[in-house]
C-alpha cells in the first residue's frame, strides 16, 4: 500500500516535470516561430517606415528619462569607487579610462537592456497582451491584415533600433556624470581624464563590441516582450502575468547572453 | 452560382477532446439577415470564427462563395476575409486610434485610395451611423452604444458582401440597442450584403431576422422564420423564446448529490 503510494507520488512528480518541461520547450519553439514571422513580415514596417518610427518614439524616446537619469548616477558612482581603487595604486589618472571602458563595454549595454525590459518591454507585453484582450488582433485579421506585419514587426524593428542608440547614450551620459566627479568634485586633471581615454578606448574592440552587445539585447528583450504579449492568456491574469515574465526573462537573459558574449569578445 | 454566399455543411468541431458542434448544416441566402441563437456557451461565436477562417472545422466544411475556407491558404483566406464585415462583441476598435483613424483603418491597409477619397468614405461611413460629428474623438470617449457604431462603421468600411455581428446586443441600453437594431438591418439592405447575427437576444433578433437557427448541444435544434418559431412548441424554443427558467435546459449545472455534497467532510 504504502510503496504503491510512494510509486504513485514519484510518476506525478516526474509527470509534472516532464509537463513543464516539454511546456518551455513548445514556448521556446512558438517563441522562435514569431521571431522568424517577424523578420518574414518586416517588409511593411520598412515600406511604411513611420509605423516603425511611431514606435521608435514609444519604445526609445520614452525610455530617455529614465536612461539619462540612471546613466549619470552610474557614472558619477563608478568614478567614485574608481578613484577610491586607482589611488591606491597610483593611478588616478586613469579615471577616465575606468569609467568609459566599463560603461562602454558593459554597463552601457546591460544596464539599459534591464531598464528598457523594465519600461519599454513591459508596455510593449501588457499593450499587445490587451489588444489580444480586448480582440483588437483578432479584428485585424478579420480585416485581412496580418497583425503581425502591423504590430508585431514595426515594433520589434523599434527595439532594435531604439536599443543601441539608447546604450550609446547612457554611455555618453554616464561618462559625464564620471566626469562631473573626478575632476570638478575630487580634483583630477582635466587633461588626464579625456587624453587618457582617447588613448585607451579602441573603436573596433570596445566601442563596437558594445555595440554589437546592444543590438543583441534590443532583438532578445523586445523579442521576449513581444512574444509574451502574443502568447498571454487573454484575462487580467494573463496579461498580468506576461508583464512580470517579461521583466524576469528579459533580465536573466541580458545577464546571461553578456556572460557568452563577452567571453567570445575577450578570447577573440 | 447557388443564391447562398455562405454554406456550413455537415460541420463538426471540437478541441480539448470535447466536441462543441456536431454535424451543423446552415445556409446563409444572399440579402437576408439570418440569425443564429442559443445559450451561452453553445458555440455560436466560434461558428462566425469557423466562417472566418480563423480556426478549421474537425469535419465538414465551410464554403464562402462557393470556396472551402479551411482549404485556402492565407492569402485565400485574406482574399475571401476581404468580401467580410465583422462586428465584434466589444467593438475591438483600436484603443490608439481616434474613431476617424479606426473607420480608415481597413481602408489605409487594404486599398490605395487617395486621402482626400477616404476621407470623404470615413465621413459617410461614420454618418450612416450617426456618429459624423465623433470622429474627432477616441474610443475611450465613447458610451458602449457608440463604440459599437463606430465598429459597425468600421465593419462596412470596404462594403463587405458578408456582415457578421457577434452579439451586437450585449450590454446595451434600450436605445442603443433599437438604434444597432436598426442599423444592421438598413446597412444590410442599403449594401445589398448578407448579415449573419450572433445573439441571444431574442426581441431585437426576431425584429429584424429573415430566418433563425437555434443552436443547442451542438447541433441545429430549430430553425424557420421569427413569426413560425414564437409559435413554436418544440421545448427548448419555447423555453428560450419566452425566456423559462428551468425546460430542457436545467437550471442547475449537473452536480453530485446535494444533501451527500453538503453533509460532505472537507478534505481540506
Amino acid at each position: 500500500m504504502i510503496k504503491s503510494r510512494l510509486f504513485n507520488s514519484v510518476i506525478r512528480t516526474l509527470t509534472g516535470i516532464g509537463h513543464r518541461v516539454t511546456e518551455r520547450i513548445w514556448r521556446l519553439g512558438a517563441g522562435a516561430r514569431l521571431f522568424f514571422l517577424a523578420i518574414i513580415y518586416s517588409g511593411e514596417s520598412f515600406k511604411r517606415f513611420q509605423l516603425t518610427m511611431r514606435e521608435v518614439y514609444a519604445t526609445g524616446v520614452m525610455s530617455l528619462l529614465i536612461i539619462i537619469v540612471s546613466a549619470f548616477f552610474v557614472g558619477m558612482v563608478l568614478a567614485l569607487q574608481g578613484y577610491n581603487i586607482l589611488q591606491k595604486y597610483g593611478s588616478s589618472d586613469a579615471i577616465g579610462v575606468f569609467v568609459s571602458l566599463t560603461l562602454v563595454r558593459e554597463l552601457g549595454p546591460v544596464v539599459t537592456a534591464l531598464l528598457f525590459a523594465g519600461r519599454a518591454g513591459t508596455a510593449i507585453t501588457a499593450e499587445i497582451g490587451l489588444m489580444k484582450t480586448t480582440e483588437q488582433l483578432s479584428a485585424m485579421e478579420m480585416m485581412a491584415v496580418n497583425p503581425i506585419a502591423r504590430v508585431i514587426a514595426p515594433r520589434f524593428w523599434a527595439g532594435v533600433i531604439s536599443m543601441p542608440i539608447l546604450a550609446a547614450l547612457f554611455s555618453m551620459v554616464g561618462i559625464l556624470g564620471g566626469y562631473l566627479v573626478a575632476v570638478p568634485l575630487i580634483g583630477v586633471d582635466d587633461g588626464a581624464f579625456w587624453s587618457q581615454m582617447q588613448a585607451n578606448v579602441d573603436v573596433r574592440l570596445d566601442i563596437m563590441n558594445g555595440l554589437i552587445k546592444s543590438v543583441v539585447f534590443g532583438v532578445v528583450c523586445t523579442m521576449i516582450a513581444l512574444f509574451q504579449g502574443y502568447d498571454a492568456p487573454p484575462t487580467a491574469e494573463g496579461v498580468s502575468r506576461a508583464t512580470t515574465r517579461t521583466v524576469v526573462i528579459s533580465s536573466l537573459a541580458v545577464l546571461g547572453i553578456d556572460f557568452v558574449l563577452t567571453a567570445f569578445m575577450l578570447a577573440s | 452560382m447557388t443564391n447562398n454566399i455562405v454554406e456550413i455543411d455537415n460541420l463538426s468541431f471540437g478541441y480539448k477532446g470535447r466536441l462543441l458542434h456536431k454535424g451543423i448544416n446552415m445556409v446563409f441566402p444572399r440579402g437576408k439577415v439570418v440569425a443564429i441563437m442559443g445559450g451561452s456557451g453553445s458555440g455560436k461565436t466560434t461558428l462566425l470564427r469557423l466562417i472566418g477562417g480563423q480556426i478549421a472545422p474537425t469535419h465538414g466544411e465551410v464554403r464562402v462563395e462557393g470556396a472551402v475556407v479551411h482549404e485556402q491558404d492565407r492569402d485565400g483566406i485574406f482574399k475571401l476575409r476581404r468580401k467580410m464585415g465583422m462586428l465584434f462583441q466589444h467593438g475591438a476598435l483600436f484603443t490608439d486610434l481616434s474613431v476617424f483613424e479606426n473607420v480608415a483603418f481597413p481602408m489605409r491597409e487594404l486599398t490605395d485610395l487617395p486621402e482626400a477619397m477616404i476621407r470623404d468614405l470615413v465621413l459617410m461611413k461614420l454618418n450612416a451611423v450617426g456618429l459624423r460629428g465623433a470622429h474627432v474623438l477616441m474610443p475611450t470617449e465613447l458610451s458602449g452604444g457608440m463604440a459599437r457604431r463606430v465598429a459597425l462603421a468600421r465593419a462596412v468600411a470596404l462594403d463587405p458582401s458578408i456582415i457578421m455581428y457577434d452579439e451586437p446586443f450585449a450590454g446595451l441600453d434600450p436605445i442603443s440597442m433599437g438604434v444597432i437594431c436598426g442599423l444592421i438591418r438598413s446597412l444590410n439592405d442599403a449594401l445589398g450584403a448578407t448579415s449573419i447575427i450572433v445573439s441571444h437576444d431574442v426581441k431585437e433578433t426576431f425584429l429584424i431576422a429573415d430566418y433563425v437557427y437555434f443552436v443547442a448541444d451542438g447541433i441545429v435544434a430549430a430553425e424557420g422564420a421569427p413569426h413560425d418559431l414564437m409559435q413554436s412548441t418544440l421545448p427548448f424554443v419555447h423555453q428560450f423564446v419566452h425566456g423559462d427558467k428551468d425546460g430542457p435546459v436545467p437550471f442547475h449545472y449537473p452536480a453530485d448529490n446535494y444533501r451527500a455534497e453538503l453533509l460532505q467532510t472537507p478534505t481540506t
